[in-house]
């Protein structure tokens, strides 16, 4: 009896270890928590506050996700992760999304086995400077000391760029923006480079955010999406279109204010079929019909978001730029919910 | 079912004497716990395989041979980003070595002069050693690291507060014996310079001053010539009793040749000069290096003056005694009858302390010195997504590592124990 019953319990240890990383749905489901690695800590893009509750735009995400498939926005784990530690994080099923701007890149998406599911932000690679240090471009840091996260694409960005202008540089390397915060304004290094709405944010943490500029130049492109683990197509197309309906909803002026008399039915199908009161949209991911409904709900449309989080009216004052509406000129265009 | 048999000595091999019997019995269980062993490790390994699988990767090292593409602050050898994370891996693994040999030397030294002042006569000196072992040995080592650090770049000026103000004729800092300044992002040290230069021989690794070269040559040949002296005088003395002196040949033997290839060679510290905002001609050491350093060196040091004090306590002080007894001088008597016996007993724990010391070292990712855990293990690794290659070869590295510094210890140990004839 006794030797049936070990057999039996590492039979199941093997089968459960195999298995691991397949449907995270079910996964998530049955916990009852989304699992969602973000930053350690970036004001405006995920910080804890006083009370331990995060948010900010990532976190904004995560919490979309888990009002879709949970319908609670409040049942998500936050799971810190540094530049080094969030790809084995999700690759080894610690947690079941990265929103943790991440950039999305060609060996990322193929080698690293990622799925990038939609851009949320459309950012660049610049430089943050102290304004009494006189430089005005990213051409003037020939021989400069630079303090940069490890394990970021920034990494790569700034040794081509150093190299394509014909300068030399100190690279001063990082484990986390904090570390990074700190060398930097105790002078350790002349300028700090990240991705420019994490300069931005950064900044805004500082005690005198005027004592600082940011340089123009923006050396690279930095589409950030949140990802998931390759293979599990179910969960893909649940995280990028919960992104997606952020959008759409932003772009058919759906808000966390009408959402409500809106979701009873509207004359414009696009909206009744995102919302629910036209087809069952939901049932092909899996979900409920009101799955966007309580995703929009959580947080509020992605205009809305960005505006509460890290838009202009807040200490980060990002403009909207590239991430406005494709009807504004921006980037921002969700595929037809049909 | 086994039956009770009255003659137990005329029966054949029976299965149950695998377990019933004693001279069976521990080699069933040895062959029972091997094979579980093995049923565990091929478990585990056939899991990491399915696994793997089922993720769609695969399990091989040719990352190593692409393009790296990022920079590394404090490279000795040759680097730059256009070569390949092979070459990262060796800086990071040449780095290691480095810190490791310097925080080795350093300890040593330090661990020596605390583990002795510790038994000192004097109240004060003793009592003050006591505080540094048990304060440096009970708070864990990354924060002392991180205190060091944290001490460095918020308590240093910066580079230009060395600069003299023009008004007020002075500098509002200044360098420690007019050749150390420490700073917000670095320390500048003298360096070494020599006036004439040899050339240098290119290697595959990096290319290797001849001056250096010639200097290293002239130490081992004179040591060598010092110790041939040293040899015949021992001769003379055990076949007439007499001791030659030689502490004027040594001393001819260990200087002059060394003073006068360092003139010829045009050899003179070079001192840190602030100019524009930076110092030139000195060495810049990163300040992510000497808090390691310091850490390393100061922590492991107060382990090893534990072990030194052990070995001399560990010496029975009849010894001591029987040496006085015999007219030798307390010096003499630390020399030739305290410290051969001691180093028996300080030997095997001090080679646990420099692997630890060399395994500490892999902290330097929290200061951002790139050694093999920040190339290989960190940014490598995060730039190819080979977890598993990666952290496979940085344990294979150290574990390479720790089995020659304990090899090369173990040789040394064999030299100093006690010869039982």
């Amino acid at each position: 009896m006794k030797k049936s019953v070990f057999f039996g319990a590492l039979t199941a240890a093997t089968l459960t270890a195999g298995l691991a990383g397949a449907a995270t749905l079910d996964d998530v489901k049955s916990r009852g928590e989304l699992i969602c690695g973000v930053n350690t800590g970036l004001v405006g893009f995920a910080a804890p506050d006083a009370n331990g509750n995060w948010s900010g735009f990532d976190v904004a995400i995560c919490q979309a996700v888990a009002a879709a498939v949970l319908g609670d926005a409040s049942k998500v784990k936050y799971v810190p992760t540094t530049g080094q530690t969030r790809f084995t994080a999700l690759g080894s099923g610690e947690v079941d999304l990265l929103a943790r701007n991440t950039t999305w890149t060609f060996s990322r998406d193929t080698d690293l086995k990622l799925q990038f599911t939609a851009t949320n932000y459309y950012d660049g690679q610049g430089f943050m400077v102290r304004k009494d240090s006189g430089v005005t471009s990213a051409k003037e840091l020939d021989g400069a000391s630079v303090c940069i996260q490890t394990g970021t694409t920034t990494e790569l960005n700034l040794a081509d760029y150093f190299k394509a202008n014909n300068m030399s540089y100190q690279p001063i390397t990082v484990d986390s923006n904090a570390e990074g915060e700190q060398q930097f304004l105790a002078g350790a290094c002349d300028a700090y480079t990240t991705d420019a709405s994490g300069l931005a944010a950064t900044r805004a943490a500082f005690a005198n955010p005027s004592d600082y500029v940011i340089l123009p130049e923006i050396i690279s492109k930095e589409p950030l999406a949140p990802a998931v683990r390759q293979g599990d197509d179910q969960w893909t197309d649940i995280v990028r279109w919960t992104v997606f309906a952020l959008i759409a909803a932003e772009e058919y002026g759906v808000t966390s204010a009408n959402i409500d008399e809106l979701a009873k039915g509207t004359d414009n199908p696009e909206v009744n079929r995102l919302l629910g009161t036209e087809g069952d949209l939901g049932a092909m991911i899996g979900l409920d019909k009101t799955w966007a409904v309580n995703a929009i709900k959580a947080n509020g449309n992605y205009g809305e978001i960005f505006a509460a989080t890290i838009g202009e009216q807040t200490p980060i004052g990002l403009a909207r730029g590239l991430n406005a509406q494709w009807t504004q000129g921006g980037l921002m265009y969700a595929p037809p919910f049909r | 079912m086994t039956t009770a048999h009255d003659a137990p000595e005329s029966q054949g091999f029976r299965l149950s004497q695998l377990i019933y019997d004693t001279r069976y019995r521990s080699l069933t269980i040895q062959v029972v716990v091997f094979f579980i062993v093995m049923a565990f490790v091929g478990w585990l390994v056939d899991n990491t395989i399915q696994n793997l699988s089922a993720l769609g990767k695969d399990f091989n090292f040719s990352f190593l041979s692409q393009r790296a593409g990022y920079d590394i602050g404090n490279a000795i050898i040759p680097y730059n980003n256009d070569m390949t994370h092979g070459r990262a891996l060796l800086v990071g693994l040449i780095n290691t070595l480095w810190i490791s040999f310097l925080g080795c030397v350093a300890a040593t030294i330090l661990g020596i002069f605390v583990g002795v002042l510790r038994l000192s006569k004097n109240w004060l000196v003793g009592r003050l050693m006591t505080v540094y072992v048990e304060v440096f040995r009970n708070i864990p080592l990354l924060l002392w690291i991180l205190v060091a650090i944290a001490l460095l770049t918020e308590a240093a000026p910066s580079p230009n507060a060395y600069k003299i103000n023009p008004t007020t004729g002075e500098a509002s800092a200044s360098m420690l014996f007019d050749s150390i300044a420490f700073t917000n992002r670095y320390t500048a040290i003298p360096s070494i310079h020599f006036d004439r230069s040899l050339g240098s021989l290119d290697t595959a690794l990096a290319p290797i001053s001849l001056n250096f070269l010639a200097i290293v040559l002239v130490l081992i040949a004179s040591i060598w010539v010092n110790k041939r002296v040293l040899a015949s005088a021992a001769k003379i003395q055990e076949a007439t009793g007499v001791r030659p002196t030689t502490w004027w040949k040594s001393a001819l033997i260990l200087i002059v040749p060394m003073l006068a290839l360092l003139i010829a060679l045009g050899f003179n510290p070079d001192e840190p000069v602030l100019q524009g905002f930076n110092f030139k001609n000195g060495t810049n050491v990163s300040n992510s290096f000497v808090p390691l350093w310091l850490g390393l060196t100061l922590y492991t040091a107060a382990f090893i003056a534990e072990i030194v004090r052990a070995g001399i306590l560990a010496i029975s002080k009849g010894q001591t005694e029987a040496a006085y007894a015999l007219g030798l001088r307390p010096n003499r008597t630390m020399n030739l009858v305290i410290l051969p016996q001691a180093l028996r007993v300080i030997i095997p724990p001090l080679i646990s302390q420099y692997l630890n010391l060399t395994k500490n070292s892999s902290l330097a990712i929290a200061v951002g010195y790139l050694e093999l855990r920040g190339t290989l293990g960190g940014i490598t690794l995060n730039q190819t997504g080979r977890e598993l290659e990666a952290i496979s070869l940085m344990m294979l590295i150290y574990l390479a590592i720790s089995l020659s510094i304990s090899g090369a210890m173990n040789v040394y140990n064999n030299r100093v124990k006690l010869k039982e004839r």
